[in-house]
């Protein structure tokens, strides 16, 4: 009977693939949504995991945690190297990460930090080292993959976050590659890490050793590196790591602060305090990203309903043609009955023909879902950045796959059930 | 007896169709069931073919009882027992004239290619084999329903006006291997028909007249 229901959805050929497209697009769009919405919903909770608090300039919560945490969006500005100081001698606060961004190499952000940053997301060492001194950095393992780098390599890195940005090279100051991180599928595969004094130094900000560690005061220019003109007022554009002071001397400065408690205490203090400073903003992750997937949800949501109409729709046309195919096949359905076909095996036919054209759809959904993913995370930097994977299966998509065969058993249930009813002496009698 | 009608009668409301009609045929017998239209062939056909059930009388196929069988042991006993041929239903549409046939040979619950092979091959369409339904003549599409009927190898074989639709030639063609392969895998054949041209070939009639 599986060949009967094949050959009867090849006799109908374009009918066949209309409805399987129609529900091919219901299921793409489904599976979509699914590995989006989840792979985003798990790779948020994944990068701010261990994050309380993040701590940057002034301006949207939501930007500061985008580009602080999950580095996808432009930093808020920079704030004084005084404030690392500041929250560092608060007995509340476990441990404040500074980050200090401003460049990339072929579109992947460099990262000026310490290796508590790496510590954050369980980085482990597949080579070399984890500790980047001056022009020095670590590859995230995704960097490391796409742009072929080796141990002990050279690059320069541009100016600008992202490789679209066209920024310049700084060429006075390479770095070298020390060590490549093994995968741990958060945000720091996809990142270079080196010190904050290197980031300082490739964008010619003189600065002393102890700034990074959180100095209070500036204390000359021991480490001072070379610098065009030019180059610092590329710096001024844009995100940066610096600020002129009254004499046009570029101070050392950091992007953001990641900030974790040592208490619940600090929860309730520390917020309310930085926010006080005209300077600093502090954002909660938790509250900025549950507020974004909320925002998220919503269109999702609208779009998952959009699509599982689409699906009814699918399930409605299949109805049609089964329905339309068991009139204009009356004389068969009767000839196979005189052949000695069951009723039931008739009707069984029929149903299969609807599961036929439903799992059809639905399989080409899947693949067609996981291909967008693919083709919009390859096309679109930002879905890069967030490391959506299309080649990672959902439980979900069974679920998906489920309901629509469940369509496809429905909307044949009817045309079917004509076979119980039809009078096959009467249908003989008109059909000959 | 392959076949036994005992005083069969049936009626569409007042109109009484069949009307205590007998027949018994052995193994291997050719009977013509020779009437004008209206005269209860097809009715006939189907009460023995367990399509419609006798209000009055009693039909044995093989001794198995089809009048009083149920619905499920009706389709069993007619997917074992019984070829059914029409004027112009003849094979499933979707499917090929060799698929028509393997599927046939499956719902009779064998399976044997070299069967079908012979069968197309003394039909005379074993070239068409691979041909949709829709591609053939009438007279090949007739001689495929006679394989598509036969390949089960039943023990009656009836055909309710075969050969109505074709021309003299293809009719005395179809006529004659009807005859043939029913003698060849030794069915009992039963023929209703209002063409006086197959008085040639099955020289036992049966004449029905016309319902008053």
């Amino acid at each position: 009977m599986l060949g009967l229901a094949f050959a009867y959805l090849r006799d109908r050929a374009l009918t066949t693939a209309l409805n399987v497209l129609l529900l091919a697009i219901a299921v793409a769009t489904l599976v979509l949504l699914l590995l989006f919405s989840t792979q985003i919903s798990q790779r948020f909770e994944r990068d701010a995991q261990g994050i309380d608090l993040v701590v940057g300039a002034k301006g949207s919560p939501l930007q500061l945690i985008l580009s602080s945490i999950y580095q996808i969006d432009n930093p808020t500005g920079n704030i004084p190297l005084e404030s690392v100081a500041m929250l560092r001698r608060d007995p509340s606060v476990a441990r404040a990460v500074p980050l200090a961004l401003g460049d990339n190499f072929r579109g992947f952000r460099i990262v000026g930090t310490e290796a508590a940053y790496l510590d954050i997301y369980g980085a482990k060492l597949a080579q070399g080292r984890l500790n980047a001194v001056d022009a020095e950095a670590v590859l995230g393992a995704a960097v490391a993959r796409e742009t072929g780098a080796k141990l002990g390599q050279k690059f320069l890195g541009s100016h600008g976050l992202g490789e679209d940005e066209g920024g310049s090279e700084h060429e006075h100051i390479p770095f070298t590659t020390v060590g490549i991180l093994k995968p741990t599928g958060t945000v720091i595969d996809r990142l270079i890490v080196t010190s904050v004094e290197s980031v300082w130094d490739a964008h010619g900000i003189a600065h002393d050793d102890e700034h990074a560690k959180g100095g209070e005061q500036e204390r000359g220019h021991g480490h001072e590196a070379e610098h065009d003109t030019g180059h610092a007022a590329e710096h001024d554009r844009g995100p940066a790591t610096s600020m002129s002071d009254a004499q046009g001397e570029m101070k050392p400065e950091v992007t953001a602060l990641l900030v974790s408690y040592r208490n619940a205490y600090g929860a309730i203090r520390i917020p309310g305090m930085i926010n006080r400073q005209t300077e600093l903003q502090a954002a909660v992750p938790a509250i900025e990203t549950a507020r974004l997937l909320t925002l998220f949800g919503s269109a999702i949501d609208g779009a998952r309903i959009f699509a599982w109409l689409l699906a009814a729709t699918g399930g409605l046309a299949i109805f049609v043609a089964l329905l339309n195919a068991a009139r204009a096949r009356e004389g068969d359905l009767a000839l196979l009955r005189v052949m000695g076909a069951s009723r039931t095996r008739v009707f069984g036919t029929i149903v299969l023909e609807g599961v036929l054209t439903a799992a059809a759809g639905a399989l080409l959904g899947v693949l067609g879902g996981h291909l967008l993913l693919w083709l919009a995370s390859r096309g679109f930097q930002t879905l890069s950045d967030l490391g959506l994977s299309a080649f990672v299966f959902h439980p979900g998509e069974a679920a998906i796959v489920g309901g629509v065969l469940l369509i496809g058993v429905l909307a044949a249930l009817i045309p079917a059930a004509r076979v119980f009813r039809t009078d096959l002496a009467q249908t003989l009698a008109q059909a000959s | 007896m392959v076949l036994s009608v005992d005083s069969v009668s049936y009626a569409y409301g007042p109109r009484v169709t069949v009307s205590q009609f007998s027949l018994a045929l052995a193994t291997g017998q050719h009977v013509l069931l020779l009437g004008p239209s209206g005269s209860g062939k097809t009715t006939l056909i189907n009460l023995i073919a367990g399509l419609l059930t006798p209000q009055t009388g009693r039909i044995a196929i093989c001794g198995e009882d089809m009048g009083s069988a149920s619905p499920t042991q009706r389709d069993d006993l007619r997917r074992r027992r019984v070829g059914l041929i029409f004027q112009t239903l003849r094979l499933v549409s979707a499917l090929s004239l060799r698929a028509n046939l393997t599927l046939a040979q499956r719902l009779s619950g064998t399976s044997d290619a070299a069967a079908i092979d012979l069968l197309l091959e003394r039909l005379g369409i074993a070239h068409r084999a691979n041909a949709q339904p829709r591609e053939l003549s009438q007279g090949e599409a007739q001689r495929a329903a006679i394989a598509r009927a036969l390949v089960g190898k039943p023990d009656l074989l009836i055909a309710d006006e075969p050969t109505s639709a074709l021309d003299d030639d293809n009719a005395a063609r179809v006529g004659q291997l009807l005859v043939e392969t029913a003698n060849a895998n030794g069915s009992t054949l039963l023929v209703a028909t209002h063409d006086a041209r197959l008085r040639a070939l099955i020289p036992n009639v049966v004449t029905l007249e016309a319902a008053a």
